[in-house]
């Protein structure tokens, strides 16, 4: 029975280091930009390395590079990066269900770490409880993309040609695609989800009146709107 | 740029520690509200698609191959569902419309 467990576990760690490799694939091409935002303001390499390893997030870094190039204050520095960050609190709520609840504490700091909107999204996407060395596979690979991409973006620039960014940089789309239509094939009402959710997102970024609010926070209001009046039309049955 | 940048770092990325830990860490039991379950379902579906358009579009630097990768990627999720196989096709698109064009 415990060699069965452990087997199960060695299965899905190797099943994360594999599927981590199209999120470190999207990381390692936009990871450029931010070294090359964070030259920009004087950091170095290895300083960029650890911003990257400490925060793994994209928007979430720029804003800390806008913080430090004009040498804000901490309280400045913790409120917008609250702000910019807030959509990984509702991933965290969301992923708490997907966890053992009598699973050992450490698992619950280690995967908080993991959470980025792409490791979250295949996480969350696994049928019944997740398994945490699955998010800590994908969660190895795709930060060795994230910083490596983000050094280098310090030291020579964006080294890769338009072609390979340019095609680097759909993979992460592509697994957002993978996680999301492949249960709308049997489930239509989460089908009419995704449709309804990719249209209102595109009206708001077109609307003069929405298009100025970031994205960040255009995906909390829809998530919360839209995933609110899906929960009240179509409950999703009592398991247990 | 700010004097201590070491100290900076550690504010920033403690903060965004936390965001991501705090829920993990006190909802431990599972919800029984049945709204607020199926609210939870359904987030990453929402969240994934908001995020994925209009923005695949704008991710190269021509409208029309990121509208490419987002047509072959839907057709490869409904066939194949792998994730691998859906993110390589998705690239793959956009080398050739690249190649070609």
């Amino acid at each position: 029975m415990e060699k069965q467990a452990a087997a199960g576990k060695k299965a899905w760690f190797l099943r994360g280091l594999r599927d981590g490799i199209p999120i470190c694939m999207g990381y390692f091409a936009v990871s450029f930009a931010l070294g090359i935002a964070a030259r920009e303001i004087g950091m170095t390499w290895y300083q960029a390395a650890l911003m990257s390893m400490g925060m793994v997030a994209s928007a979430g870094e720029f804003a800390a590079l806008v913080l430090i190039g004009s040498g804000a204050g901490a309280f400045e520095m913790i409120t917008t990066t609250i702000i910019v960050n807030l959509r990984y609190l509702l991933m965290s709520t969301a992923l708490s269900q997907k966890l053992k609840s009598d699973i050992p504490v450490i698992h619950r700091f280690l995967t908080a770490y993991c959470i980025t909107d792409e490791i979250f999204g295949l996480s969350a996407a696994v049928e019944g409880y997740l398994e945490p060395v699955y998010t800590y596979g994908m969660t190895i690979v795709s930060v060795a993309g994230w910083t490596s991409g983000t050094a280098l973006g310090v030291l020579v620039g964006n080294i890769l040609p338009l072609w390979a960014s340019n095609a680097m940089s759909v993979s992460l789309y592509g697994m957002f695609l993978a996680i999301i239509i492949p249960p709308a094939r049997t489930n239509h009402f989460l089908g009419g989800l995704v449709a309804v959710s990719m249209a209102a997102s595109w009206i708001f970024s077109e609307l003069p009146f929405t298009s100025g609010i970031s994205t960040g926070f255009r995906v909390i209001i829809l998530t919360l709107l839209i995933a609110g009046i899906a929960a009240w039309i179509r409950p999703v049955e009592e398991t247990a | 740029m700010t004097r201590n940048i070491y100290g900076s770092l550690l504010i920033l990325c403690v903060t965004i520690y936390m965001i991501r830990m705090l829920p993990l860490l006190f909802l431990r039991r599972t919800i029984t509200n049945r709204w607020l379950r199926s609210f939870l379902y359904y987030v990453p579906y929402v969240t994934l698609a908001v995020m994925t358009f209009p923005a695949i579009l704008g991710a190269t630097d021509k409208v029309w191959s990121g509208a490419a990768a987002l047509l072959v990627g839907l057709a490869a999720a409904w066939i194949n569902g792998d994730l691998f196989v859906v993110a390589i096709s998705c690239c793959v698109t956009v080398f050739l419309t690249g190649f070609f064009f």
